[in-house]
């Protein structure tokens, strides 16, 4: 529905009440992350933990959501468990257009449920309902029983956690739809604190189209960009994983706990193996004909006659790099089995893949001992990876408890800080370099898709901190923009502001259409406002010696550089956090 | 007259483009919902997909239910709709033995017209426009050509 105002549905769990409410805005956040933020700001309690029963979860969509193809995804904003400070996190999978033809902007749930519980939602129905007999189940079970019991097959959500969330693990997801994640910064720990086992989404009500041809037509060309050109190819050809055998080439893949940047056994895990012997099929979020979830099985023989189960897991390369590279696990049926229980437990696969890989080398240094990882851990070891998986879904011993809590903290009690992968978060798939490391250990969600610096660092170009900072926060705003609409960072390169412009134009948001700039550059300073007033630091983060000690196909890292690029990025970000002043807006 | 088939639908991807298409084009909706083919996930994502949508029928149950004429027998199978002439009582998708009329909330129907505009956005080539006459002809070089049985 095309409206100058969000129209925000407010669910108190603790009093069982829900609300309706429309907020101003949408000329200067338009939705997506800016409306993520404005509700943050105005519902969130910044110097109060992020399990105190009034903090927000915030899920919300864009003007566009629905209207164009690959606006498919929702943000979902909240006080993280990992740092207690403000994150974000996004998924697709079928959650935006549900949102969409609920007739919701954006969903705000607060308090606490007196038991487990999901909550259901529709244009015409909001009910909180008792589930108490699916807390432990995992996230296989639970979607079993969640899709019976509820309506709208094809054209609902299922947002759900497994017992990783319900146990509050900062490294627990919220899965959408079994294929798509709301993966990192644990917002399903958030969930878990409030006793909500699954948010169910029907998206059931239709709206007249806008009026005029425009619309039309602009969808027409959009689509046809989409699909008809190879802009997308590499995303529904071999997928995301198509990246590991590109950053094996480069030097640039992190294996085992980034110990090496390329090894000729990735070739057992590339996204060319994965095509060839793994890949069923492949699956698309709701408004995108592109489709780049790609779905490998695994089978298990149960017993010694001839009988198997087999499962369908999705597979991406940031999965892979995690729990196959990293790990040292080179066979892609090895890598689909380690994904499998993650996803079962509800973990996210990237922090736990990279926390185990720096517990391996702290075994194998004697930092820690097995009475500690309970399992033999070992580079290659997949069956120890297996059960280690679960044990820190289950926080199984204080060990796992406190790994579960993050490498760092982990590293903290133990030693072992200089080989811990972390920036800001555990760290992405890429090793690409300075401008990468620095882009993840310092960017709003400690994500590879914050700003493009490790294809910054692809570039062949000089070591300028003044250059690579101002590339940081520039693409950064437009990423920021797009995650506003909340269109998929696949679709950059077709969605260029130009057509964004058109598109906002032809259903009738013609003054964000002019000022989308302006816009930009507001939202990309309320999120950085908000995360520093719950408590960042970005000058105090520090990158692990690990990351200086590799090689990529560039050459050893340059630690002058990289503190350099850290320094001047932290203090950028600070001048963004700090309220624009009249003065300061003159100079522009 | 030209049918709409679903002949290759194991290679849905569950994007719902053909719904949406439908909805925008046809019925001049943004919508799932208010579409001639609707897709939904048999029995959970893991099983893939299928498309709700008018099989054609002749005679139609649908237009034997309809008391006011709004919708009429179309050649070659299927229904001609005249929502001038609709009431919305129902009794359509009522009749429909493979649940593709959608009713909104106001009771008004929506059913696949046949036209297959939605067919140039499917992205995996899983429906189909064409002749299609039921018997052992389905099975012959045409219905292949028709892109009814895949060679």
């Amino acid at each position: 529905m095309i409206r100058e105002y969000f129209r925000v549905l407010m669910v108190d769990l603790s009093a069982g009440r829900s609300t309706i409410t429309d907020i101003d805005g949408r000329n200067m956040v338009a939705g997506g992350s800016g409306l993520a933020a404005l509700l943050f700001e105005k519902y969130g309690i910044p110097d109060k933990p992020w399990n105190e029963p009034g903090q927000p979860l915030i899920f919300a969509i864009g003007p566009l959501t629905g209207y164009f193809p690959l606006m498919s995804k929702t943000v979902c904003a909240f006080k993280s468990p990992y740092h207690d400070q403000f994150a974000e996190s996004h998924a697709g999978g079928r959650s935006a257009l549900s949102m969409r033809f609920a007739d919701y902007d954006a969903l705000v749930i607060t308090g606490r449920a007196k038991s487990p519980s999901a909550l259901i939602v529709g244009s015409r129905q909001i009910e909180i309902k008792d589930v108490h007999y699916l807390w432990g189940t995992d996230l296989y079970a639970a979607g079993k029983v969640l899709r019976r019991m509820l309506p709208g097959s094809g054209h609902r959500t299922i947002l759900r956690i497994g017992p990783a969330g319900e146990r509050q693990s900062p490294m627990a997801c919220i899965n959408a739809d079994s294929y798509r994640h709301f993966g990192r910064l644990g917002g399903g720990a958030v969930m878990g604190s409030k006793n909500l086992k699954a948010i169910m989404i029907h998206g059931d009500s239709p709206f007249l189209l806008p009026e005029g041809k425009d619309y039309v037509k602009v969808f027409d060309k959009v689509y046809k960009d989409m699909t008809d050109t190879d802009m997308m190819s590499k995303y529904h050809n071999l997928g995301t994983p198509g990246n590991v055998r590109v950053m094996n080439d480069l030097k640039a893949l992190p294996i085992r706990n980034l110990q090496a940047t390329t090894d000729p056994a990735t070739e057992g895990i590339t996204g060319e193996r994965f095509a060839e012997v793994a890949l069923l099929r492949n699956a698309a979020c709701a408004g995108c004909p592109v489709g780049c979830i790609h779905i490998g099985f695994v089978r298990e023989r149960f017993r010694e006659e001839n009988r198997y189960i087999y499962r369908q897991i999705s597979y991406d390369h940031e999965l892979i790099f995690a729990v196959g590279s990293m790990l040292g696990v080179m066979d892609c049926f090895e890598v689909l089995k380690l994904i499998d229980v993650a996803e079962k437990m509800g973990l996210d696969v990237m922090s736990p893949g990279v926390a185990l890989a720096w517990a391996t080398e702290a075994l194998a240094k004697g930092i820690i001992t097995e009475k500690e990882t309970l399992v033999p851990l070992a580079f290659g070891n997949a069956a120890s990876y297996l059960t280690a998986l679960q044990h820190m879904a289950y926080g199984t011993n204080e060990f796992y408890e406190l790994l579960s809590q993050g490498t760092a903290k982990a590293a903290e009690r133990y030693g072992g800080g200089d080989f811990a992968c972390v920036l800001g978060q555990e760290m992405g798939g890429y090793a690409t370099g300075e401008t990468f490391f620095v882009s993840q250990a310092l960017g709003l969600r400690h994500s590879h898709l914050d700003s493009g610096g490790y294809s910054y660092d692809q570039k062949p170009k000089g070591k300028n901190v003044e250059d690579a900072v101002k590339f940081m926060i520039k693409d950064e705003k437009g990423r920021v923009f797009l995650t506003s609409m909340v269109s998929c960072l696949f679709a950059r390169g077709v969605y260029t502001d130009e057509v964004l412009g058109n598109c906002l134009k032809s259903v009738g948001y013609g003054t964000l259409a002019d000022n989308m700039d302006t816009v930009a550059g507001e939202i990309q300073r309320l999120r950085w406002k908000l995360r520093v007033m719950t408590g960042y630091h970005p000058e105090s983060v520090s990158i692990p010696k690990r990351f200086t000690e590799i090689t990529t196909w560039k050459g050893q890292i340059d630690s002058v550089f990289l503190a350099a690029l850290k320094d001047q990025y932290a203090m950028a970000i600070r001048g963004l956090a700090q309220p624009e002043t009249a003065g300061s807006r003159a100079e522009k | 007259m030209k049918i709409l088939t679903t002949p290759r639908m194991e290679r849905c991807i569950g994007c719902h483009s053909c719904s949406l298409a439908c909805a925008r084009l046809v019925h001049k909706r943004l919508s799932w919902d208010t579409a001639g083919i609707r897709i939904r996930s048999s029995g959970g994502l893991s099983t893939g997909f299928e498309a709700r949508l008018c099989m054609a029928c002749d005679p139609a149950p649908c237009v034997m239910a309809c008391p006011t004429g709004a919708y009429s027998q179309r050649k070659g199978g299927g229904v001609v709709v005249k929502k001038k002439l609709c009431i919305r009582c129902g009794a359509c998708a009522k009749a429909c033995p493979v649940d593709a009329i959608y009713l909104d909330t106001t009771g008004e129907p929506f059913v696949c017209i046949h036209c297959g505009r939605c067919v140039p956005y499917c992205p995996h080539d899983c429906l189909g426009h064409a002749e299609f006459s039921r018997g052992a002809a389905t099975a012959g070089k045409e219905a292949t050509d028709a892109g009814e049985v895949e060679s």
